[in-house]
């Protein structure tokens, strides 16, 4: 347990991924088994204990600690779990006893899987007793299931992958076929056995993802050996069917990284009632119209579905590949043979829910940059809104996993570009600690006090590592207050740093000062050749807001 | 629960009552430039300039300039005229351990505190009544220092920085091990670890010689004098280099000592990909280290944690307790709860040295 609490404390505090990920294949390489898969599981969230609640952890301090010494600490460390971990009074060791050793992660996950509700409290605090500071967080870490330690599980397969070299698609590829302590995972990445078998009816597989094309790339392609289709502002999904080995259909549903997110929507598992796999984008219908992306966001990462969130956001699966047709592995055809394969299973699926994604035809590279610029009356029709570009993919391509070269390509629309001025400055994390990195930027509007700037969004990114120097440089020399991290830089008329601002979506807040959200907000160009007084006007962004929402 | 405790307040200074019975705040009493003896004629660590001063040891909040007279131990002093330079204080005096020396109408001795290099705990007896104003201090143990001195008393003015139950700090040594095992991990970028100039950072850089780490340790322009200091007074700390002009890519795989502020200025630029760390007592707070932006928190402090504070009130044997800065709250109400008197002392001025950015000398920053 101490090996694993120490893991977590380090990782809580590591902003960096491949730190992260370092740190992890460490642990994996030092720490036997089963001990490790049980982290492994830990950290994937493959581990939940239902007994425990907070409730439970506040009791059990309470009989151990004045009320008043507890309720000072508790305000001032903010975390229960954490207040608990740090007060916990040592241990009395028994008469002619010798400290009990502290519990392996092993004890304590097995323990509680087998455990009832009357015994846990006693049971945690033996633990408690036994275990230093750092234990005992990480084990109340641990029972509550609330880790927050800022690694993912793709993450965490990521660096098992590492200790044996292998490609972490490999190990998506069979890990729902796998379960803790994932002995045989381990012995497979240490080369004692061969590669585990995924016997899971519905395996995810992993995805092929596309280059951005830039306008140089076109010269050395032939529009020939291109088919183009719409891209939709929706979200990458993979969804599989299967039968099990009692021959009940099975149906999940996979995110481009392979979580399984099929809880969070079971409106669509009927649907896909076929065995295959299909490759498509989730997106929220009504009346046959596509929403845009903002509308769909209302759906996602929600532990509980209510029948009215289904009803008044209507899930629809817009599938454009088929991976698996049956027993039928089609990964190595090529694209054009998959879409007609695809072409016909959607129609033998003959379900509302699942239809098609259009291709678009052309015949030359100025037909599909004018399809691009107008998917409305290219084919899009009335879903154009909810377009954000066109993906191109070569007829031949097989589907392979990861980023190939030249296969794929995705050519957006050009995003919403805005003139905005600097307004604060805010320190980053890890490599950009010493960097003011964080800009919040705002717009002219007419306000109570006459013309004045009002905040409009923050962006981190976008920057070259030499603009970043300069524009430290800049809000360093034009501070005029500062707020704890955060600088207050120099946004007057004819004084300040004016940002080009390019956004793919803008949508009303109530929650904003200037009563508009912008979606993936970036810095596009340094404008030191522009006046403040010059920047854009909210009026103009409001403007974009009809047309860019259009309802 | 401050609102009920009894205040010190000029009427118990009558003259007559101080002639008949010595009650402790005949002896000490806190004022606007410190806790002041009047009987005694000086005053103990003092915030504003006064004509005598008594200082338990060199940390900025403690050991300010300008006093008519200081008495300290050597120790203190030279760090003090390391700091302010040889006009920091009208005259001086040097003060050892165990050496008794009259002031006035009391009786002044000084006791190892155990906090830095010098830090003393001064006991002011008068006629049957023995307070020990034990300055900052800590119980663990520390190769950088005297060890600190349990001193029996009527009355113990303790400080709190660290008052609370969820301050407990643990194995300095194993602390140090977490470094060391991420220098291993990560050789391709440099350590720094924040430290405050003045004995912390001596203290690491003690505890990674005795973990047995033999290379080279750099150092901050602000930390080299004091650093050199504790060197000159006989304490090991293997070899040490100014960072100042080493190149980047030489410095992956070293540990680099500096004040915490510098560990986000932009003199970390030099470093490649540093880690970094802070050790302070502080770190024992998950917020409180992510705040500011550490990624190697150090439980390791200068001062008592609860289990010290609270078992050495009880070893003094003190039937009355003055809490000073710090969380007076909840330890006054420990100590009401052992049934003993206590009750907060408002003195201002004190804090943890480098809470603010005091140990960086102006002009130091960048070095």
């Amino acid at each position: 347990m101490n090996r694993f609490a120490e893991l977590l404390d380090r990782l809580a505090y590591e902003p960096g991924r491949n730190n992260k990920l370092r740190l992890i294949t460490a642990y994996f390489r030092e720490v036997p088994d089963p001990d490790r898969g049980y982290a492994l599981a830990a950290i994937t969230g493959a581990l939940s204990f239902k007994h425990a609640k907070p409730g439970l952890i506040r009791d059990l301090i309470a009989e151990r600690t004045d009320p008043v010494l507890f309720g000072l600490s508790y305000d001032y460390v903010g975390d229960l779990s954490e207040t608990v971990a740090l007060m916990w009074p040592k241990a009395v060791p028994l008469a002619g006893h010798n400290n009990p050793p502290p519990p392996t992660l092993v004890e304590v996950v097995t323990t509680l899987r087998t455990l009832g509700k009357t015994e846990l409290p006693k049971q945690l605090s033996r633990w408690l007793d036994e275990l230093d500071e750092t234990g005992r967080w990480a084990l109340l870490k641990l029972v509550t299931g609330a880790m927050r330690i800022g690694v993912s599980a793709r993450l965490a397969k990521t660096a098992a992958a590492a200790l044996g070299d292998k490609d972490p698609h490999d190990i998506e590829l069979m890990w729902p076929g796998l379960s803790p302590p994932y002995l045989d995972l381990f012995a497979w990445l240490e080369g004692r056995a061969d590669k585990p078998v995924n016997r899971d009816p519905a395996p995810f597989r992993p995805v092929m993802l596309a280059h951005a094309i830039e306008d140089a790339d076109f010269k050395n392609l032939d529009a020939a050996d291109f088919i183009a289709e719409w891209k939709w502002d929706g979200i990458r999904v993979q969804a599989v069917s299967g039968r099990d080995a009692r021959g009940n259909m099975q149906a999940r549903l996979y995110s481009r990284t392979g979580e399984d997110i099929t809880n969070s929507f079971p409106d669509l598992v009927p649907s896909l009632h076929l065995p295959g796999a299909i490759d498509g984008e989730l997106l929220v219908l009504r009346d046959g119209r596509v929403q845009t992306f903002n509308v769909l966001q209302q759906r996602l990462n929600r532990k509980v579905v209510s029948p009215k969130l289904m009803k008044d956001f209507p899930i629809h699966l817009r599938a454009y590949d088929l991976l698996g047709d049956d027993e039928n592995d089609l990964r190595e055809l090529p694209f054009v043979e998959r879409r007609t394969h695809l072409e016909a299973f959607v129609k033998k699926l003959g379900d509302p829910r699942i239809d098609l994604s259009p291709t678009i035809p052309f015949d030359s590279w100025e037909a599909l940059t004018a399809a691009r610029a107008d998917p409305a009356s290219a084919g899009a029709g009335e879903d154009a809104d909810a377009v954000e570009g066109v993906m191109l993919k070569r007829r031949d391509a097989p589907y392979l996993p990861g980023r190939p070269k030249g296969q794929w390509w995705k050519w957006k629309r050009d995003p919403h570009l805005i003139d905005a001025v600097l307004m604060y400055a805010q320190r980053g994390h890890g490599k950009r600690s010493s960097f003011y990195s964080d800009y919040t930027f705002g717009v002219w509007t007419n306000g109570e006090d006459g013309e004045q700037l009002v905040p409009v969004g923050k962006a981190y990114f976008g920057f070259t590592d030499e603009e970043l120097l300069q524009i430290d440089r800049f809000v360093r020399r034009n501070t005029t207050e500062k707020f704890g991290p955060v600088r207050h830089v120099v946004h007057e008329p004819d004084q300040g740093l004016v940002l080009e601002v390019a956004f793919e979506g803008l949508q009303r807040s109530p929650r904003h000062k200037s009563g508009v959200a912008m979606r993936f907000p970036r810095i596009n160009r340094l404008r030191w050749d522009k006046p403040p007084r010059e920047a854009d006007r909210l009026e103009t962004l409001e403007r974009m807001l009809t047309s860019v929402t259009g309802n | 629960m401050r609102g009920s405790s009894p205040r010190m307040t000029a009427k118990h200074r009558g003259k007559s009552a101080y002639m008949r019975h010595m009650r402790p705040q005949d002896i000490l009493l806190p004022t606007a430039a410190g806790l002041c003896c009047k009987p005694g004629g000086f005053h103990i660590d003092p915030v504003r300039p006064v004509e005598r001063a008594v200082i338990t040891h060199g940390h900025s909040d403690h050991a300010r300039p300008g006093h008519g007279a200081v008495l300290a131990t050597q120790e203190t002093l030279d760090m003090m005229r390391l700091r302010y330079g040889d006009n920091f204080a009208g005259s001086t005096q040097a003060i050892s351990y165990g050496e008794e020396i009259r002031l006035g109408d009391v009786k002044v001795k000084f006791h190892p505190a155990g906090h830095v290099l010098g830090s003393a705990q001064i006991a002011v007896s008068c006629k049957d009544t023995c307070i020990v104003a034990s300055g900052d201090y800590k119980d663990a143990r520390d190769p950088t220092c005297a060890p600190f001195e349990l001193v029996p008393c009527d009355v113990f003015i303790t400080e709190a920085t660290f008052g609370l139950p969820v301050f407990r700090h643990g194995d300095a040594a194993e602390e140090v091990k977490k470094l060391l095992a991420s220098a291993r991990l990560f050789p391709e970028r440099a350590h720094l670890v924040g430290a405050y100039s003045l004995g912390k950072a001596q203290r690491v850089i003690a505890l990674l010689r005795e973990a047995g780490y033999d290379a080279p340790i750099y150092l901050h322009g602000a930390m080299e004098k004091i650093t050199y200091y504790y060197q000159s007074r006989g304490i090991n700390l293997g070899e040490l280099r100014p960072v100042r002009g080493e190149k980047k890519g030489d410095l992956a795989g070293t540990i680099t000592l500096a004040p915490p502020s510098a560990t986000s200025d932009i003199w970390t630029r030099r470093f490649p990909d540093p880690v970094t760390a802070f050790a302070s007592g502080w770190m024992r707070v998950r917020a409180r280290a992510r705040q500011g932006g550490v990624e190697l928190p150090l439980a390791i402090s200068d001062h008592a944690d609860w289990d010290g504070l609270t078992s050495t009130i009880a070893a003094t044997g003190a039937g009355e307790i003055w809490v000073t800065h710090g969380q007076e709250d909840a330890l006054v109400h420990w100590c009401k709860t052992k049934g003993l008197a206590a009750q907060p002392l408002d003195l201002v001025g004190y804090g943890d040295e480098d809470e603010g950015e005091a140990a960086v000398a102006p002009g130091e920053a960048e070095a």
